[in-house]
């Protein structure tokens, strides 16, 4: 049940402390950026993730770790090489757990921080196929990398379920330094498309 | 009305509190290391940006926006993340909302949850009130873990055992979790993905905090680093999100400062690794049930206060703590309060809302003024101007006091020439007790500013009786 009297007390109790109109927001920072593919794979090495700018997909893939690997509704055919078992949806939480690695595309990239930014559309799956299994390949297209945090936000479609992903999971928890490898992949490959 | 968890019960004041911690030089250690690093460090990210004053002040207006409309957004994302399939709850107070979380989880029959680390859940003592009604919350942030395995108290808003080093943390995982490890942090962090992997499997509700929700969209937005926020947001049935309802930003547009300003604040990056946002439920991804609880627990008190008010601005990033001298060397636990730092000291206070309470009416001082917090600050909060407001509001509070009665007497001899002189000639005695041009130590009521710093002596004769001599047309 829904306490309604709680709901309109906190609106009330705001409302009475009457705080004035703000002034409007002046959005003075920069909403470009250098951008491009190279700025892109400095600043995606600088979390300790494995870059790559190649110009075949399938030539790439045949040097991933690991023999079992997630491939999400979406990857092209011709990304899904021999010499792997290619694990497709419908997959538990255990299959995913026990797999050896995934690999995605993304819906958009951000050259100035090195993220890529995925949200469940075409080759990227539920956010749990890029969570458990330790090893995460991602293919990044040239025209998908937008040079700004602005560019990429309004390239993306809030209510989709979105991940940003910036190097492998890390801490700073430990004398506030920054150690790779906690909960989710461990090793972030990123094969840039130029 | 029950009181504000956001203080631990029994806790001394600030310089009681201080003056033990001071004494604890393993702690001071720690903590002049690990400030020092992420000083530096932040410098370096924000150095990075041309554009970083501009991003202050924008992300400063956005929420000064925020707070003058908070009425009309709260109702706005109520109706958004309804439309997307959640369900919104409203607490007025720390036990209203314990309250609503532990019925929804006795709804799903849960007797374990896992938890992302949330600063609304730690300020209403959500963990306490859970296990009191039979339910046990296991913190999977590692830092979180280090306090909750170590039966310790966090001290600082992002990572909240930041007084622990490397050493400390193996002794208390080696002792909780049964295993022989090294002090290398690559090792402690591959302990605790071993020791909580299963229960994210497993546990079938998660509660969080939300760092930003947009009004617009209805759309919750969380960053972390180690994942396990993309664990408890992803696998579980049942998601609950306890927040604060200040953390709103109107538009999605809005985030692009935000996600900008909080990483190279907090952590020193340009980007935290995982930020997830999630909008409802989204059917065959994610938890199917969304619950969003809306805490006021004293923000729409210090809403009232015109000065006070910018301090719900904060978007908990920590900076000023980094770079608080006070707080390096005192430590977070003397604040008594899950807010610790110059933030906690102007937080903590209003959202407890009783300058009587004396604990809480001694954190406005817990400050030199020395304004490297505000420097800091992404969203520009004048911490000292708000610290000052408020110690004259624990000095109005306390009534007549010594120090009231002597200000009193200091007026009145102020007020008239004739007095002050006489009075300067009296204080001119004082050198007597100087050694070398410095007074250490004065009786009482002297004693109580000497118990802590020297007073350089008197000279023997003062300005205006020597200009008279010396100047004076006669």
């Amino acid at each position: 049940m829904i306490n309604t009297a709680a709901r309109e007390e906190i609106l009330a109790r705001i409302r009475h402390a009457n705080v004035p109109a703000a002034e409007p927001v002046v959005r003075g920072y920069l909403q470009q950026g250098p951008g491009g593919v190279e700025l892109f794979a400095e600043r995606v090495a600088d979390y300790r993730a494995v870059v790559h700018v190649v110009s075949n997909v399938p030539e790439a893939l045949t040097s991933l770790q690991g023999k079992r690997i997630v491939a999400p509704a979406g990857v092209p055919a011709e990304w899904l090489v021999d010499g792997v078992t290619w694990l497709r949806e419908p997959l538990s939480i255990e299959e995913l757990d026990q797999a050896d690695g995934v690999l995605t595309g993304c819906a958009v990239a951000i050259a100035d921080t090195g993220t890529i930014v995925l949200d469940g559309g075409e080759a990227q799956g539920r956010r749990a196929l890029t969570l458990l299994p330790d090893y995460h390949v991602c293919v990044v297209r040239a025209d998908q990398i937008a040079a700004s945090v602005p560019e990429a936000l309004q390239r993306l479609e809030p209510t989709r379920p979105l991940t940003f992903i910036s190097g492998p999971s890390a801490t700073s928890d430990i004398e506030l330094n920054r150690v790779e490898g906690v909960h989710g992949p461990r090793t972030l490959e990123v094969l840039i498309v130029g | 009305m029950a009181r504000n968890p956001v203080t631990w019960l029994g806790s001394p004041t600030f310089p009681k509190a201080a003056k033990a911690a001071l004494n604890d030089t393993q702690l001071r250690q720690n903590l002049r290391k690990a400030t020092g690093t992420i000083r530096e460090r932040r410098a370096a990210a924000v150095t990075e940006m041309t554009d970083w004053e501009q991003l202050r002040v924008a992300g400063e207006q956005i929420k000064d926006d925020v707070l003058a409309r908070l009425d009309t957004l709260l109702v706005e994302l109520e109706e958004s993340v309804t439309a997307r399939g959640g369900v919104v709850h409203w607490a007025r107070d720390a036990e209203e909302a314990n309250r609503i979380v532990l019925d929804l989880c006795r709804q799903e029959n849960a007797s374990e949850v896992v938890k992302v680390k949330s600063m609304a859940t730690a300020e209403i003592g959500l963990n306490e009130a859970l296990e009191a009604g039979g339910v046990q919350a296991i913190e999977t942030d590692l830092a979180e873990l280090i306090v909750q395995l170590g039966d310790d108290r966090p001290s600082h808003i992002l990572v909240p055992a930041i007084h622990r080093n490397r050493s400390e943390i193996r002794e208390i995982f080696q002792r909780r979790m049964g295993v022989e490890l090294s002090d290398e942090p690559a090792d402690l962090a591959e302990a605790a993905r071993v020791y909580l992997r299963e229960k994210f499997l497993t546990t079938k509700v998660a509660i969080s905090g939300a760092n930003f929700a947009v009004a617009d969209t209805g759309s919750i937005v969380v960053l972390e680093s180690e994942g396990n926020g993309r664990m408890c947001l992803t696998l579980p049935e049942t998601l609950i999100t306890v927040m604060g309802i200040e953390k709103l930003v109107p538009t999605w547009q809005d985030l692009e400062v935000f996600l900008q300003l909080l990483p190279r604040s907090s952590t020193a990056e340009r980007m935290n690794p995982y930020t997830s946002v999630w909008t409802g439920v989204t059917p065959g991804d994610g938890p199917q049930s969304f619950h969003l609880v809306l805490i006021d627990n004293g923000r729409t008190a210090t809403l009232h206060d015109s000065v006070g008010r910018q301090a719900l601005r904060c978007i908990r990033c920590s900076a000023c703590l980094n770079v608080c001298p006070v707080y390096e060397r005192t430590g977070g636990q003397s604040y008594g309060s899950v807010y610790p730092g110059p933030i906690g000291a102007i937080l903590t206070p209003q959202l407890v809302g009783d300058m009587h309470d004396p604990q809480a009416a001694s954190l406005p001082y817990a400050s030199s003024l020395c304004g490297a917090c505000f420097e800091v600050c992404p969203v520009r909060i004048d911490i000292p101007s708000v610290l000052t407001h408020l110690r004259a509001e624990a000095v109005e509070a306390k009534g007549r006091t010594a120090e009231s009665v002597a200000m009193a007497a200091a007026a009145w001899v102020f007020a008239e020439a004739s007095r002050y002189e006489k009075a300067q000639k009296a204080g001119s005695l004082a050198r007597f007790f100087a050694k070398d041009g410095r007074i250490t130590s004065l009786p009482w009521p002297g004693s109580k500013w000497t118990s802590s710093r020297d007073v350089p002596a008197p000279p023997a004769e003062s300005f205006r009786s020597w200009w008279r001599k010396n100047r004076c047309q006669k």
